[in-house]
Parts: C-alpha cells; sequence; structure tokens
C-alpha cells in the first residue's frame, strides 16, 4: 500500500467539525483506521459516518457490526434521531451482523475469513455501497484464534474494499489512552490515514478527543481536538484553534449604551469586537452588561445573554431596578437570556450550546455574565480552549461580544480569565475599587481598543438607579489599577480640592 | 460411541479450492466411520449462494454447521484434525458434557 503519490481525493464525510480537521474529508476509495479506548465514540463515528453520507450526499453504505447486535446498534442510535430503519428500507444501509456466535465454535484445520469478505463483497453489490464501516476488527482476534489467519484476512479484505472503491472505515480498540496504537498492531495495514478518539478523566470531567495521526499525502490539521456527542447533532468537533483567524475588522461601530464610556473607547466598539470587563465581585460589572444588552434592544438588535451567576429572576430583576424592561424585549424577541450553572456541563458542550445559540438566534451582541465562572469547570488548558473557540466562534459570526471577569481581589490583582484571554479580546475595560481616605469609590479606565485610540485616564464610576454614570477622571490619586492607590499631595486639604479636574 | 440420532450437518465452502475439497473430503469420512446411515450432508457453496452465508452469518470458511441434534455446534477449518470434529459434533467426551461419554 505504497505506491501512491498522487494527492488523493477527499470525501467530505458532512460530521460537524470532522471535515474541516481532516481538511476535506477521508481519503477517497480509502480504509482508514478509527482507533480508540472503550467507550471513546468509535461506533457513533462509524455510524455517523454512514449516516451523514446517506442523509446529505445520497450515498449508500455497509456497516459490519462484529461487536453490538445490529438491532442494539439501531436502537442505540435512535437516541441520537436517527432512523436507520428507514435507510434500511429505503436500500441506502445495510447491516451486517458478523458478531460472535452464542455457541461454541471448534478450530479443526485450515480456514480463512471467506465467509466474511464474500458477505461484505455480496452487499455492497447489492446495494451499491461507496462507504463502509467495519466495527470492529479486534473482535476478529477474539473470535479466532489464529492471528496471523486474522491480520492476512483483513488485509484481503481491506484490497478488497480498494479494488472496489470504498471510502471505509475500520475501527480498532486500544487499551491506553496514550499508548500503542492499536491493540493487535493493526495500523501497519491500514497506513494511509489512521485517526484516534479519546476519552479521557482530567479533573474529575471526561473529555473527548479527536486526533488525526496521520494522513498520508495530504496535510490535515494535528493535535487533539476535543468533540462532543449529542443528539440530533451527533458528534460535534470543535475546530477551536484550527479556525483560521481571519478577521474580518469591521470598522463600524456601535455604542456601548453610555456616551461617555463610547468616548472612552475612542468612539464606540468595533462591530466585530471581544469586550472583555474586569472587576471584582461588586464593581459594576453586571450593571455594565446589562447597559450593554439594552443599548442593542433598544438600537433593535438581537442580544443574546448568558448568565452564569444569576438567575433569570434576579437578571430581570436587576435590570427593572434600573427601569430596564428585559421582558418585554424577551417577548419582542429582541433578547435572549440563558442562565445556567457553569457546572451543569462540561466545556466543550457550553461551547457547543453557544454556538448553536449564535447560530439560531442570530444575536448582534453577545453578553457572556461572567467568562471566570467557567474556570471552574475545567483544566487551565481547557478554558483556554473554550475562550479561542468562542471569541474566534463570535468573531467569525461578527458578534459584538462583551465578557466579564471577576477579580479574586478588590483592588489590583488580575485573575486566570485575564491572564488568559487578554491577548484574545480588543479591547480591555478595568472596574476598580479606589480607596480615597477612607471612602471606597469605583473607577474605570480603558486600558486596551485594538485599532483605535481610547482615553488613557482614569474615571470615576457611579452607580444609583437610573444606571451607570461616567465622571471626571481622577486625579492625583496612583495606583488605582495596579494595587493599593495612594494620593501624593502632602496636604489633605488641597487633596481634596483637587482630586477632580474642573 | 454410536448413537441413532440422526444427524443434519451443513458444510459452508468458498468456490471449489483444494481447501474446500478437502474439507468435504474430510467429513465425508468422519460420517461414513461414525454416523453411517444416519447422517445427511449438505455442502454450501457461499460464492453461489451469498445469501447462505449471510442467513447463518458465517465469518469463516469452511464452517461446519452441525443443524441437528440439538444444541448446534460450529466447527471451522477443513476439518484434518479429526479429534476436534468428533469433539464439536458431541462424538467425543468433553468437559462440557462427560454424560455422552457412554
Amino acid at each position: 500500500m505504497n505506491e501512491n503519490t498522487d494527492a488523493l481525493l477527499k470525501l467530505p464525510t458532512g460530521i460537524e467539525g470532522f471535515d474541516h480537521l481532516t481538511m476535506g474529508g477521508l481519503p477517497k476509495g480509502r480504509t482508514c483506521l478509527i482507533s480508540g479506548s472503550s467507550g471513546s465514540g468509535k461506533t457513533i463515528l462509524g455510524m455517523e459516518f454512514l449516516y451523514r453520507g446517506m442523509i446529505r450526499y445520497g450515498r449508500k453504505g455497509v456497516f459490519v457490526s462484529m461487536e453490538e447486535r445490529t438491532s442494539d446498534i439501531m436502537r442505540n442510535v435512535r437516541r441520537m434521531g436517527w432512523d436507520l430503519q428507514a435507510l434500511v428500507k429505503s436500500g441506502h444501509l445495510r447491516l451486517l451482523d458478523a458478531g460472535p456466535e452464542p455457541i461454541p465454535i471448534e478450530e479443526s484445520g485450515a480456514y480463512d475469513l471467506s465467509g466474511l469478505l464474500v458477505r461484505i463483497e455480496h452487499a455492497v453489490e447489492q446495494t451499491g455501497a461507496e462507504l463502509l464501516v467495519l466495527d470492529s476488527i479486534g473482535s476478529l482476534f477474539d473470535q479466532f484464534t489464529n492471528a496471523a489467519v486474522v491480520r492476512r484476512e483483513i488485509f484481503r479484505i481491506i484490497d478488497a474494499l480498494r479494488n472496489m472503491g470504498i471510502t471505509a472505515m475500520l475501527t480498532a480498540e486500544r487499551l491506553d489512552e496514550y499508548g500503542r496504537i492499536s491493540r493487535h498492531g493493526v495500523e501497519e495495514f491500514v497506513s494511509d490515514t489512521v485517526i484516534i478518539l479519546r476519552n479521557v478523566l482530567k479533573e474529575e470531567k471526561c473529555r473527548r478527543t479527536v486526533q488525526v495521526l496521520k494522513m498520508r499525502g495530504d496535510t490535515h490539521y494535528k493535535g487533539e481536538y476535543p468533540f462532543t456527542i449529542n443528539a440530533p447533532i451527533g458528534i460535534s468537533i470543535l475546530p477551536l484553534s484550527a479556525r483560521e483567524l481571519k478577521q474580518s475588522s469591521s470598522t463600524a461601530r456601535i455604542s456601548f449604551g453610555n456616551q461617555v464610556l463610547d468616548q472612552m473607547a475612542g468612539g464606540g466598539l468595533f462591530r466585530d469586537s471581544i469586550f472583555l470587563v474586569s472587576g471584582p465581585t461588586g464593581g459594576g460589572k453586571t450593571l455594565l452588561a446589562t447597559t450593554f444588552a439594552a443599548e442593542g434592544c433598544r438600537r433593535g438588535e438581537k442580544v443574546l445573554l448568558l448568565a452564569y451567576e444569576e438567575s433569570h429572576a434576579q437578571l430581570l430583576r436587576n435590570a427593572q431596578s434600573w427601569g430596564l424592561d428585559f421582558q418585554k424585549w424577551e417577548e419582542d424577541g429582541l433578547l435572549r437570556v440563558i442562565c445556567q450553572y457553569p457546572e451543569s456541563m462540561g466545556l466543550e458542550d457550553h461551547l457547543l450550546l453557544i454556538q448553536r445559540e449564535i447560530e439560531s438566534f442570530r444575536p448582534r451582541r453577545l453578553i457572556m455574565d461572567s467568562v471566570s465562572a467557567m474556570e471552574r469547570v475545567g483544566h487551565v488548558r481547557f478554558f483556554r480552549e473554550f475562550v479561542i473557540g468562542l471569541t474566534s466562534f463570535a468573531k467569525q459570526e461578527e458578534v459584538c461580544s462583551l465578557f466579564t471577569s471577576t477579580t479574586p481581589k478588590l483592588s489590583g490583582g488580575d485573575s486566570i480569565t485575564e491572564a488568559h484571554i487578554s491577548t484574545i479580546t480588543d479591547a480591555i475595560l478595568l472596574l476598580r475599587y479606589v480607596e480615597i481616605n477612607g471612602i471606597l469609590r469605583r473607577g474605570v479606565a480603558v486600558i486596551k481598543m485594538r485599532g483605535s485610540q481610547h482615553d488613557k485616564q482614569i474615571r470615576e464610576f457611579t452607580i444609583d438607579d437610573q444606571g451607570l454614570h461616567i465622571g471626571k477622571p481622577f486625579t492625583n490619586v496612583q495606583n488605582i489599577i495596579l494595587g493599593i492607590p495612594s494620593a501624593t499631595l502632602p496636604s489633605e486639604v488641597e487633596q481634596l480640592g483637587a482630586m477632580f479636574e474642573e | 460411541m454410536t448413537t441413532q440420532e440422526r444427524f443434519v450437518l451443513k458444510l459452508f465452502v468458498t468456490g471449489h479450492t483444494p481447501r474446500s475439497e478437502r474439507a468435504i473430503q474430510n467429513l465425508r469420512r468422519i460420517c461414513e466411520k461414525e454416523l453411517e446411515g444416519h447422517y445427511e450432508m449438505v455442502v454450501i457453496d457461499i460464492l453461489e449462494q451469498p445469501e447462505a452465508a449471510e442467513e447463518e452469518k458465517i465469518l469463516a470458511t469452511p464452517t461446519l454447521i452441525k443443524a441437528l441434534p440439538l444444541p448446534l455446534r460450529r466447527i471451522i477449518g477443513d476439518l484434518t484434525d479429526q479429534e476436534k470434529v468428533l469433539l464439536g459434533l458431541d462424538l467425543l467426551p468433553s468437559p462440557m458434557n462427560p454424560e455422552r461419554i457412554s
């Protein structure tokens, strides 16, 4: 199997994210190996490869099941909403039961697996199949004692599939998540393409990933990419960093909902920008987010609000207290509020859910309050991937996004969130407590505004029942951002007098 | 070793290969010797009858299925190991069914 030098044609699979990861799909007319530990999603991937091929491209396929009974498979995928029965009836799908027989088998003398091969060829011929899945070949090694024969026969089956021009997936088990590619070394036969599925438990969270280990003669994305399995979408691979950073870099600006803030940001936010609001607890982040949302609704723009720290009722009540009728906007279909516990699901699932919401609701503004709440859900690395995935998706969809982040300390300080996402965001707004002469005041500053000038001053920020107000810059006070503010003037009287510029 | 139960044996082969022929000959010889007069042997070439292979879920060939008497048994290979065949047909004592010794 090494005579190929020409670039292989790729067959798109229609599985979400898979064609992106493989840069076009599976090599056409070839067999690829899907290796993974028990429960890593091999059967589902194989089945979805057939299902999408049939539903989306009208292809026909054969599923050879060597482990589960075909009736069990049909039942199992029904929860995904896939009606295999109908596809069997319409002649698109053929399921071959090639599992071990429940009766004892004696071996006497030489044999081969022509029976299996004949059945496969027969099924392909009858259906006119282009696709085939063999799940899983490891079972053959358990059924037959002569491993050398099994190996040779697998090779023969792959060869036959290739002669028939079938694009196939072969699944194989592996024992460790990071060890030998497959249990029986079958990858030697299928050297064109090897894909590894993993289901790793890390910090009490299960995480599924897919990795294209090799794809001969062609490029693909390397590394592990998380994926989820959900009804009715099936497998969904999150391309994350594989997503191209092709920012359209809109120059259109949108209002923050506060004139002074717009001015501070050099005239408003860019339409496709990601904006981070960082501040301590009670610092006014939620109010800022609410103001931003209200401005969108007022202008007839759709707003998606994701709340991870407050309930729906609380949010509505807060907005009400600032004279904003969120309920009405919700009824008008301008505002969509989703409240969720960060811990309710994994980061991949959160990301997937947000992407779905953006795709279906098509908001112009997105608010996530707070993104730092997500730190609790998974490992720091996964958190970073989550943020990258989210921001690149929001950018691609040209959704102006506001993320809030809670700093652990009341004054100064930074958080994991900021360390990981400050480089990704286009603008950062800091909210900080300022203690001056025993009184806590709030300060606000724009510290980053990509592609634009911005106000470098730190201004006072107050909250009343009208909402937020931004006042004059603090003068003669240092270290507001960096830590404990201190005054520089000797006399207290002078200092008070000069605290605000005229 | 003799029993008067009627044996129905189905032998699945793939084409007229030397291996297929060997299996047929081996089976015939064993049957003549052990089951004379009370067996029925059917040879099925799955190249000609792929549906039959599908129906019986044949993976390996040659495969011998003992359809009767129950319980069902399967033996794969060209049947050169006579002991294994007899064991598979429940014609030899095995740890699984010691009561068939006599």
